[in-house]
């Protein structure tokens, strides 16, 4: 588990920040581009002068800070030139907005949202968060040209309505070759308007997912603890792909979906077969989830008929079909082509007998949350021949 | 308290729930229900009691399963018509783009004298039975008024490669108009194959021309059917499939049977000759009522009845195959399981409605003649002239396409309308057959407790059904076949 906050531990702030959003730079990164940048220290370098803040790493030998330096707690020390950071005003909280050298950045816009998924990752909250937003809009602006994938999450991002259009218009013109990935319940494009607004922003490398938890409103309505949803949800991807937004469909595979997945699978083939991919997604034991194991938790090995079926229907049917965050041990071979590494670098962890497998490489390993609840069938593959796994966009 | 609200609080309140459109029928103990766009669901008796009672709960399984078919509805519930509609459009969109395969009858002349064929002729007279390139060229101007945007060039006869010349100028002809018509353009050769040769390949090969030919099965039963001089018509014709695999591709020949009275014991042999020869697919076809098969009695030698068990051990000898790694594909199977298993209707001529005379196929005529199936031809062989709809040489496009030799039957046998089809749970999957039925009862519609159509195809739809349900490998390749 890579950590993504923290609190410093000493700072040499004279005024509190001008703005939050600050774009690292070292010793390495010669950058003559100085807007929002904060130079990250290095050893018991001297601060080249003008910028407006400094970071030391924890391991920092000195006890008196330059002037306007900022401490990292130790969890944050991996940091490196051309991150991203959120620094509260007094320079105490510090999130990480960006880490460069991995491909699985994705970026929280909220933590609001119009549902209360029984697994939810993101436990929503109701505070106005809009600074996420706002935070966002410089983040675009700090990227690189070079950046190949940007994912955006909440909370539900279209909340903020037409000022996410503009923040992903804005990201569209400033990184146009990048894959831009969006996850969103859906609803809102059951308007019109707005699902031609977004169809507006115009960049082919554009992707929403879309959950997708049933094949009619009860068992759909009732993960998402809202009523109304499915209808508007399923509204909402028909739009788009009326307007060629490309979609990607996501199940989360519980006890509440998994044993309804060939439905699903049936469902999707028949209404939605227009979606350019389709996600089975293994549960993350976090947030909501870990407050209903017992109505959730299922063990893989006992959907895997249902799984073969439902990944069989989909892939015959010419829907892309793949597998997230599954064990290569717990899910029939048949399946493992389907298997994608989708679990992202951050919060990615192997069991021990992961240690002996010969897939290992292969497969997606766990959640870090695993600890808290995990398959006891976890075995090494030793004659395992696995397929290529691809790297998840958007991963989790 | 938890947070978190039970199923309970979101099922459908007051068990409001309106049908939407749907089929039913008995099929041994369960209950066959199709929706509007023929996707199916089996109940038990007593489940569909409470359908019919208007006594469903407010959630249950059956209620989840009936609303995800789109069988039932909550009373202010929209989505499940807005998606009916979506997938009704889907499948009926290929109309707007009527006509995609076209028929050209290059000689009614043919060194084969098949005793159920009905129109070819011995001859040596070319000025009698082959297409003139004043006739092909009207053809072609015909070709090209239809609004679809593929358009396949199908060349029959007789045997077509009697007269090659007149196939080689329509298809450079027809390329060069496609320069600015810009069609997703095709031609195919139906021949026996019999007088294949270097100059056929080439040219073939030159422009993409794909063949089709007739294969009955094992070298017996095969030159049975088919009599030339010399006795070796399978001989002749696997050799030909061969030279065209390697020569052109294995993708550019295809195969299709006859069936006949002695073909019906023999359905093993038959698929095996077709592995043999490398064929991916073939077609176990009835023997159609038409032209000499009808006078010859040799359609009378047996009933549907009898061809069923035949279809029947067939396909699941194939299912078989398919499951030791085999791949076959019984092309009726995978005509009908795509209108089962998937929003598309192929439009294959005989299993479609609006029926496909017309608006699906047309055929030209050697002498100019234009009809509205290949059926309609041979009836015409035979003295009725029914399903000529004009000529060349006579008639406009607007005239043949508007006459009412072709907008009666169309609009007589639509399935939608038709007296017991309207009813039918297997109308999503079936098609209208004027031809057949004319030929057959005497009107576009016929008596469908009497129709050997209507008997075949149920009796094929249920059997694939079966096997659907029965088996998840199976249903598994039934996609597979609906899909590709």
């Amino acid at each position: 588990m890579i950590a993504l906050r923290g609190k410093t531990t000493a700072s040499t702030l004279a005024a509190p920040l001008p703005h939050s959003v600050w774009k690292l730079a070292d010793s390495g990164t010669l950058d003559t581009q100085r807007r929002s940048r904060a130079f990250l220290l290095d050893g018991g370098c001297a601060a080249p002068p003008s910028f407006n803040l400094y970071l030391a790493r924890s391991t920092d030998p000195r006890d008196d800070l330059p002037a306007n330096t900022v401490r990292l707690p130790p969890e944050l020390d991996y940091l490196s030139g051309g991150d991203v950071l959120s620094v509260s005003e007094d320079g105490e909280r510090i999130r990480v907005l960006w880490r460069h050298r991995s491909r699985q950045n994705s970026i929280l816009l909220t933590e609001r949202c119009n549902h209360y998924c029984l697994m939810c990752s993101q436990p929503p909250k109701t505070a106005n968060d809009d600074r996420l937003l706002d935070e966002a809009f410089e983040l675009m602006r700090l990227l690189p040209r070079d950046t190949m994938e940007i994912g955006f999450t909440g909370g539900e991002p279209t909340l903020y309505g037409t000022e996410l259009v503009d923040l992903l218009r804005l990201c569209t013109n400033l990184h146009p070759e990048a894959e831009v990935h969006v996850l969103s319940n859906g609803r809102r494009f059951a308007d019109p308007e707005y699902a031609a607004a977004w169809a507006s922003i115009d960049n082919p490398n554009l992707m929403v997912g879309i959950p997708i938890y049933g094949a009619e409103p009860a068992r759909h309505d009732y993960v998402v603890q809202a009523e109304g949803a499915f209808n508007e949800t399923v509204r909402g991807i028909v739009n788009l792909a009326q307007l060629k937004q490309r979609v990607e469909l996501r199940v989360v595979l519980h006890r509440q979906t998994a044993p309804a997945l060939p439905e699903i699978a049936e469902f999707i083939a028949r209404n939605l077969p227009f979606v350019d991919q389709v996600a089975l997604m293994g549960l993350e034991m976090i947030g909501l989830a870990r407050a209903n194991i017992p109505a959730l938790w299922i063990d893989p090995t006992e959907y895997a008929d249902e799984l073969v079926e439902a990944v069989t229907l989909l892939d015959r049917s010419h829907v892309h079909t793949m597998v997230y965050n599954h064990q290569l041990c717990l899910i029939p071979r048949s399946v493992w082509p389907f298997a994608v590494r989708s679990i992202s670098d951050w919060k990615n962890e192997y069991h021990p007998e992961c240690l002996r497998c010969s897939v290992k490489d292969d497969c997606g390993g766990f959640f870090f949350s695993a600890k808290y609840k995990m398959s006891d069938k976890i075995s090494a593959i030793e004659d395992g021949q696995a397929e290529p796994a691809l790297l998840a966009l958007g991963a989790d | 308290m938890s947070r978190f609200r039970e199923p309970t609080a979101f099922q459908a309140p007051n068990a409001d729930w309106q049908l939407l459109p749907f089929r039913f029928e008995r099929i041994d103990e369960r209950i066959l229900l199709t929706n509007l766009v023929g996707e199916h669901l089996f109940l038990s008796g007593d489940e569909f009691q409470l359908l019919a009672d208007g006594a469903l709960p407010a959630d249950s399984p059956l209620v989840r399963k009936l609303r995800a078919k789109h069988v039932i509805r909550e009373g202010s519930d929209d989505l499940p018509v807005e998606l009916l509609a979506l997938k009704a459009r889907t499948r009926y969109r290929r109309l707007a783009e009527f006509t995609s395969l076209h028929i050209f009858v290059a000689s009614l002349r043919c060194e084969h004298s098949c005793p159920y064929c009905q129109v070819s002729r011995q001859s040596s007279d070319r000025e009698a039975y082959d297409m003139s390139a004043e006739t092909a060229a009207l053809a072609l101007d015909s070709v090209f008024r239809s609004p679809s945007s593929n358009i396949k060039i199908e060349f029959q006869g007789g045997e077509p490669l009697l007269n090659f010349e007149l196939i080689e100028e329509v298809v450079e002809r027809a390329e060069a108009r496609n320069e600015s018509e810009q069609r997703n353009l095709g031609f195919v050769i139906a021949t026996n194959l019999a007088l294949l040769d270097k100059r056929v390949i080439d040219f073939c090969r030159a422009h993409g021309v794909y063949i089709s030919t007739s294969l009955d099965g094992p070298a017996d039963l095969h030159n049975k059917n088919r009599p030339r001089p010399g006795r070796n018509s399978w001989e002749l014709a696997t050799e030909g499939i061969q030279r065209v695999r390697e020569e052109l591709g294995v993708d550019r020949v295809s195969a299709l049977m006859t069936t006949t009275r002695s073909s019906l014991d023999r359905v093993r042999e038959i698929v095996d000759c077709y592995v043999e020869q490398g064929l991916t697919s073939l077609f176990l076809r009835p023997l159609s009522p038409y032209g000499f098969a009808i006078k010859t009695k040799s359609f009378d030698a047996y009933d549907v009845d009898r061809w069923l068990p035949f279809y029947e051990e067939g396909l699941d000898y194939i299912i078989e195959l398919n499951s030791q790694g085999t791949p076959m594909v019984e092309q009726y199977a995978a005509i009908a399981l795509k209108k089962m298993l998937t929003n598309d209707d192929p439009g294959y001529v005989d299993l479609t409605s609006p029926a496909g005379i017309g608006i699906g196929a047309i055929v030209y005529n050697y002498d100019g003649d234009v009809y509205a199936s290949d059926e309609g031809r041979m009836l015409a062989e035979m003295g009725d002239t029914t399903f000529r709809l004009g000529n060349l040489h006579r008639d406009s496009y607007e005239e043949i396409m508007l006459s009412d030799a072709l907008l009666g039957p169309l609009e007589e046998s639509f399935t939608g309308s038709a007296p017991m089809c309207t009813d039918c749970a297997f109308e999503p999957y079936c098609g209208a057959d004027p031809t057949y039925h004319h030929a057959t009862a005497g009107d576009y519609l016929g008596r469908k407790p009497n129709s050997g159509f209507c008997r075949r195809n149920m009796a094929i739809f249920k059997l694939l059904l079966d096997r659907y349900e029965s088996d998840p490998s199976t249903r598994a390749l039934f996609t597979t076949w609906a899909t590709h």
